[in-house]
């Protein structure tokens, strides 16, 4: 884990860059993706994420839809982040997640640029935005466990 | 010409913040602050009055039976029209789900037409759309005009011999704009139509006369009128109140039932008044109408239109403000800052102490008209000054995307 990441200024920059120019920001036609329609009850979001497991492994993931700066941004980090991983090491990250989260622990070697979000827990109200992708991602792979 | 200052000493929300709690309230179009008067209208039946009303065989009911009543003459006083034609509902949501349940699914048949607009609120739409569903007729919706407006002569338009039930509101809960409700509604009762009108955002803001206008059925809220929540009132011409189905039955609305099963409901509007109502909130509302009144009904107006104007003349100098109804002539100011999600831009102006609303206001189809699925709405009220508005605009002149992640990541 370099310094820079410790830095807010840089968690800031993260986060703009990716709310600006969000990663993998499309959605796919492709009927054998997974698909989740995100739509939290009590914020405005409204996401759909997507994610294609090939025997076991993420080989592609995307999203779209409307989203404030926090859920856009750690939407897009996900991607990143899981993208070419296998089902077990994705649960893992996102479980590390949460536990940031929950300001519990910082795995930061996991969670890479996810880093940038580590004291959203303390915003209560913001949350929901920051775990929106990952609950999509996690109901995918619930999904595909149970099909197996 | 309004002495806010002075109203403001009215209001106990508004002497915490003159007192310099650092709060700006830019929220009125979802509910208003209540003033002395109203809070002490409710805190009296508690502490002295606290009894069911039509239990006449004790004083104090009766007393408070008469109270309850008088609301009812202030109401049809306020709105212009007969006591009897004033049904006490728990909200502008509850009156328009009785109308839809009682006048819509029972009156409705297959192939006939319900015209509307896609600015409408969720309350006004959705109970339509079931009635839709169970009637099989369809909804129409009016084309607006860029800016989401409804205009006369598109309304011609899309009227026709089908249309059996007019459903709008006079005033836009996103855009603010005011419907010409009382041409609208002679147009509709040249077709041989009936009117409803969702008048949650316009009877706390600009003067009613349902029998001036003409209008058939009229919803709105208590609480967003300086009145107490869990009360509303739906109008209805009594004619048609009389066919209309009742959407609860049980203690209060009927006259005598037998074991064989034979009904025989009150007249209106305590046939649709089953159970016992939320006392103290109708007891509240009269407080608040004679609030309204004391300041005038077209004072209120004047003097909020102003504030908007005003507010308007100030945001459309900076570069990073959208606007979306710059001509809207109410106090409601919808707008986006560029670059800048809505509900980012409210939390941001959260942290200045101001309290606006982010999202797409209920109105979840208007979204095809603005071309922009959410937006943050300021909503004024008589009580607000020139001086909260500068607050507003000086913290969108220095908005930036940096500052509004920053409050969610430190």
């Amino acid at each position: 884990m370099s310094d820079y990441l410790k830095d807010p200024q840089i968690h800031r920059e993260i986060i703009m860059d990716h709310y600006q120019h969000p990663r993998n920001h499309h959605l796919s036609d492709d009927k054998t993706y997974h698909k989740a329609h995100m739509a939290s009850e009590s914020c405005i979001d409204d996401l759909t994420v997507m994610m294609k497991i090939d025997k076991g492994l993420i080989s592609d993931v995307c999203f779209d839809g409307v989203g404030c700066t926090i859920s856009t941004a750690s939407t897009s980090i996900l991607t990143d982040l899981i993208k070419g991983k296998t089902l077990e090491e994705a649960k893992s990250i996102i479980n590390s997640y949460y536990a940031m989260i929950d300001l519990k622990e910082l795995n930061e070697d996991l969670l890479q640029e996810a880093v940038a979000f580590q004291n959203v827990g303390k915003q209560a109200n913001r949350i929901k935005c920051a775990t929106i992708g990952f609950k999509a991602i996690e109901q995918m792979i619930k999904e595909e466990e149970t099909h197996d | 010409m309004l002495n806010v200052k002075e109203i403001r000493k009215d209001f106990p929300m508004c002497v915490k913040q003159d007192a310099g709690n650092g709060k700006v309230y830019l929220d009125n179009a979802a509910t208003t602050f209540k003033p002395y008067s109203v809070i002490e209208a409710v805190t009296r039946y508690y502490t002295d009055e606290s009894v069911n009303i039509h239990r006449g065989d004790y004083d104090l009911s009766y007393q408070v039976s008469d109270e309850y009543e008088q609301t009812r003459k202030t109401v049809a006083r306020f709105l212009n029209c007969e006591e009897r034609e004033v049904i006490f509902t728990s909200g502008a949501s509850a009156s328009l789900n009785l109308f839809a349940y009682g006048w819509a699914q029972k009156f409705l048949k297959k192939g006939d037409v319900i015209l509307s607009s896609e600015a409408e609120h969720a309350s006004n739409i959705l109970p339509l759309m079931k009635a839709a569903e169970l009637t099989g007729a369809t909804i129409e919706y009016i084309p607006l005009t860029e800016e989401g407006e409804l205009t006369i002569e598109a309304f011609k338009g899309a009227m026709h011999d089908k249309v059996k039930l007019v459903s709008i509101a006079h005033i836009s809960n996103v855009l603010g704009f005011v419907h010409p409700i009382k041409e609208l509604t002679k147009i509709t009762h040249e077709y041989g139509a009936i009117i409803s009108v969702d008048g949650a955002q316009s009877v706390p803001h600009i003067k009613t006369d349902v029998k001036d206008w003409d209008i058939d059925f009229l919803s709105f809220s208590a609480h967003k009128m300086l009145g107490p929540t869990g009360v509303g009132v739906l109008f209805g011409k009594y004619a048609l109140l009389d066919q209309m189905d009742a959407f609860m039955l049980g203690g209060g609305n009927n006259a005598r039932f037998d074991i064989c099963g034979n009904i025989q409901l009150k007249n209106p509007p305590f046939k649709f008044e089953a159970g016992t109502p939320a006392i103290e909130a109708v007891l509240g509302l009269k407080a608040a109408i004679l609030y309204l009144e004391k300041v005038g009904m077209d004072e209120i107006e004047a003097y909020e239109h102003e504030l908007k104007t005003y507010a308007v003349s100030q945001l459309k100098d900076l570069k990073n403000v959208i606007l979306y109804n710059p001509h809207a002539g109410t106090g409601i100011i919808t707008f986006n800052v560029e670059g800048i999600f809505a509900q980012d831009t409210a939390i941001y102006l959260n942290s200045k102490g101001l309290m606006v609303r982010a999202g797409n206001h209920c109105a979840k189809i208007l979204v095809e008209v603005i071309k922009t699925s959410e937006t943050v709405r300021a909503s004024v009220s008589f009580y607000n000054t020139k001086e909260e508005v500068d607050r507003l605009v000086d913290a969108l002149r220095t908005i930036t995307l940096e500052q509004c992640i920053d409050l969610s990541i430190m």
